[in-house]
């Protein structure tokens, strides 16, 4: 470990709440409802039709350039095709399955048990075949990742840091599928043979890293690297920094750094694909917070909706404020609970105003600094703030806006309470249009 | 059932500005209590004048100004006490009260109020009293004093403060101990350093403050005065400059101002380092005695330089090197 990264904050994590539950597994839904676009890029294109009957497991949607397959979770009937709440908020074309409860499994994906013997490009089209993107939220396609990767990365950096508070859908991966993991590590690392591995999870989960370091004892490539748990962490560009001591220049991929870095979770389905011919069809999802009654971990299907994985955790409290997808540092407010799951919903969380300080009133910025302290991407938030305010664009791009990650630590320390990330959403949103 | 959608992150911090101007209002009652000690109730009753005035000052503004209330923020509390805690026991009341409210008023409110300030408004309200009635801010009472609100003023034992005897140049009669213990001459808030240095640490190690200007500023008057030294104690000469005046209220409370000092880390170095060499200098060449108002004055005015010459190195690049 070189230096750690500059700034970031040390909020509560509250993983207690689901940490110490054991995984629920497979929820077996009604229905599920599986978007068209579940990754950065362009949306899929449905390939049945409303009445046709689907496997599990079978592709249901794809599309050209950037973009993965997206697959059916449950056999059963297709009984619409149609825009539904996304996670995001917004309303994307989604392919609706009425479950039929057989789990009759589509087998146009073949297990791979011994992957040494597979070609590279065999190993990336599995890894697009079998819709993987990358699991912590960013959405990211792994095949293209991990492509663009070969011969150019001397490390590889596998992200347990989960340094999000709430989330422990990452831990409960590491202390029930740790050979997945490590064997999807082993398969990247046969794909983009890097110098060093490393396996990087925050001090907070010790559980996982007793687990970890049990399996890893006689492992001579993979190194285990115990972080101190500090938001964002896990944080591409600080994840980097704190493993390599290289900063991602500005505009670059972590590529040019000679860094990859992948979720857990994308190397636990990498295995699932490569050895086993499953495509992802399910993941973890934490369901936590103050405002739900139970919370905990389930393995729950694509597209199952939030109103279902709420209900498994004993429901919502009274007091419910607001319900998430993702962190709560870096999430998307949920209207409602209509949405249903995708590929990279890791969490879903349900907070109540106590316990998270915004019940004090925003007053002006005092110029107290702690936003400098805290900017992870050495930014000085309190002057894009106000640039921003007076759209000061030329001002805005000098103080290099286009560099902020959004990670939040800036609003969250913010004694004026000002909502800077959602400002700084604009102004980029400003610097883009005036580059048009 | 439907939910707040706003922006992430969606938890926040516990800090909050009201607590934040609490704290260094808790930080200064140290000072001030021992201030009401030495100099009696007129000393409180100055202070109650102090803050009464800011905050109808902030009243007034809140409704001609920045159209919403701003007391509850309580930063007119603190440019009252800050202000007060400047002044001599003997200052007319109503001194007291129009230095507060050319602060909250003028220096604050006409800037655009809370954080938009360019100067500190306590030691601008400070520095327009000595320019119009320095008569009044020169007449410092002994330590023990005791003055009662009613008593008459014109009466009072009034002395030279230990940096008048440092301007002949010679070291004061008074002991170390009565300077660090405050059983000095001078202003309200100024005499005691234990209580300042007290009030000090509870702010760096509340957070509100970083250590980094007062150990700029206190560091550079400790060099300077030890290596410029005038007699041949030099020792006791930099110890006699670090607790007599304004200084160390100054370097805790004054400079450390979020508005009118910088929010990078090497600028907060620079600007106390700066704060401490114009201090030393005023003391050593000026007409006064004090230097602590003008330095941080001066240096208040600077503040957008220094945070443009030391802002954070873009992440990702390396020093001095352009992408």
């Amino acid at each position: 470990m070189k230096s750690l990264f500059f700034g970031g904050i040390h909020p509560a994590d509250r993983k207690e709440l689901s940490a110490n539950t054991e995984l629920v597994s497979m929820m077996n839904p009604k229905q599920v409802t599986i978007p068209m676009l579940q990754h950065i890029g362009n949306p899929c294109n449905p390939l049945v039709a409303v009445g046709d009957h689907v496997k599990k497991g079978q592709k249901i949607g794809d599309g050209e350039g950037l973009c993965v397959p997206v697959h059916a979770s449950v056999s059963g009937k297709v009984i619409a095709i149609e825009p539904r709440r996304h996670p995001s908020g917004r309303d994307i074309l989604s392919v609706v399955i009425e479950n039929d409860f057989q789990d009759e499994a589509d087998t146009s994906m073949t297990a791979h048990k011994d992957y040494s013997a597979l070609s590279n490009d065999e190993i990336i089209d599995i890894i697009r075949a079998a819709g993987i993107v990358g699991m912590g939220g960013a959405t990211f396609a792994t095949n293209i990742k991990a492509m663009s990767s070969m011969q150019k990365v001397d490390t590889l950096i596998a992200n347990a840091c989960e340094c999000e508070p709430y989330i422990t859908s990452d831990d409960m991966l590491l202390r029930t599928r740790t050979e997945q993991v490590l064997e999807g590590m082993r398969i990247i690392c046969q794909l983009i043979r890097p110098e060093r591995v490393v396996l990087a999870v925050e001090a907070n989960k010790k559980r996982a890293i007793e687990i970890l370091k049990k399996e890893l004892k006689d492992d001579r490539q993979i190194e285990l690297l115990v972080l101190p748990t500090r938001y964002p962490q896990g944080a591409e560009k600080q994840l980097i920094q704190t493993v390599t001591g290289r900063e991602i220049a500005p505009g670059q991929l972590p590529a040019s750094e000679a860094c990859a870095v992948f979720n857990v979770a994308t190397f636990a389905f990498t295995y699932r694909a490569v050895c086993l011919g499953q495509p992802v069809v399910e993941r973890i999802v934490t369901v936590s917070g103050e405002a739900v009654k139970n919370p905990g971990n389930f393995v729950s299907r694509i597209g199952t909706s939030f109103e279902e994985l709420v209900e498994a955790a004993g429901g919502l409290k009274e007091n419910t404020w607001k319900v998430i997808s993702g962190g709560p540092m870096m999430g998307f407010a949920q209207e409602d609970l209509s949405a249903s799951t995708i590929k990279g919903t890791s969490s879903i969380l349900c907070l109540t105003q106590e316990q998270n300080g915004e019940a004090k009133e925003e007053t002006v910025c005092i110029r107290c600094g702690a936003c400098v302290k805290v900017c992870p991407m050495n930014l000085q938030p309190l002057y894009l703030y106000a640039y921003e305010k007076k759209e000061k664009i030329e001002e805005l791009n000098r103080m290099n806006l286009m560099d902020c990650i959004e990670c939040g630590c800036c609003a969250y320390t913010c004694p004026a309470k000002l909502p800077l990330v959602e400002r700084f959403r604009n102004g980029k949103r400003l610097i883009r249009e005036a580059n048009k | 059932m439907k939910f707040e959608v706003t922006s992430s992150p969606h938890i926040r911090g516990k800090n909050h500005t009201q607590r934040i101007m609490l704290d260094v209002i808790l930080a200064l009652i140290p000072a001030l209590a021992v201030g009401v000690w030495h100099f009696g109730m007129r000393a409180f009753a100055v202070t109650v004048v102090s803050i009464g005035a800011a905050l109808a000052a902030e009243w007034v503004c809140g409704l001609v100004l920045y159209h919403r209330s701003t007391i509850k923020d309580l930063s007119a509390v603190v440019t009252g006490l800050l202000l007060a805690l400047t002044l001599p026991v003997t200052v007319p009341y109503w001194t007291a009260a129009v230095g507060s409210i050319f602060a909250v008023l003028v220096v604050k409110g006409f800037c655009g109020g809370l954080g938009k300030n360019i100067f500190n408004p306590a030691l601008a309200g400070r520095a327009f009293l000595v320019l119009l009635w320095p008569v009044y801010l020169v007449r410092y009472a002994e330590a023990g004093v005791k003055l009662s609100v009613t008593d008459s003023i014109a009466d009072a034992v009034t002395s030279a403060t230990p940096l008048h005897h440092m301007q002949m140049p010679a070291l004061p009669e008074e002991s170390l101990a009565d300077m660090f213990f405050g059983n000095i001459a001078g202003s309200i808030g100024e005499v005691c350093t234990l209580a300042l240095l007290a009030g000090g640490i509870y702010l760096i190690w509340r957070g509100v403050i970083s250590i980094r200007i007062p150990a700029a500023y206190l560091g550079t008057v400790a060099v300077l005065t030890l290596v410029f030294s005038k007699g041949d104690q030099a020792f006791a000469w930099m110890l006699y400059n670090l607790f007599g005046g304004g200084v160390v209220l100054g370097a805790f409370f004054m400079a450390t101002d979020y508005a009118s000092s910088p929010v990078t880390p090497k600028g907060q170095i620079l600007y106390g380092a700066g704060c401490g060499i114009l201090t030393v200098i005023f003391r050593y060449f000026g007409l006064f005695p004090e230097g602590v108002t003008y330095a941080i004055l001066l240096m208040n005015a600077c503040v957008w330089a220094i945070d443009s010459w030391t802002a954070p190195r873009r992440f990702g690049t390396k020093k001095g090197k352009a992408l």
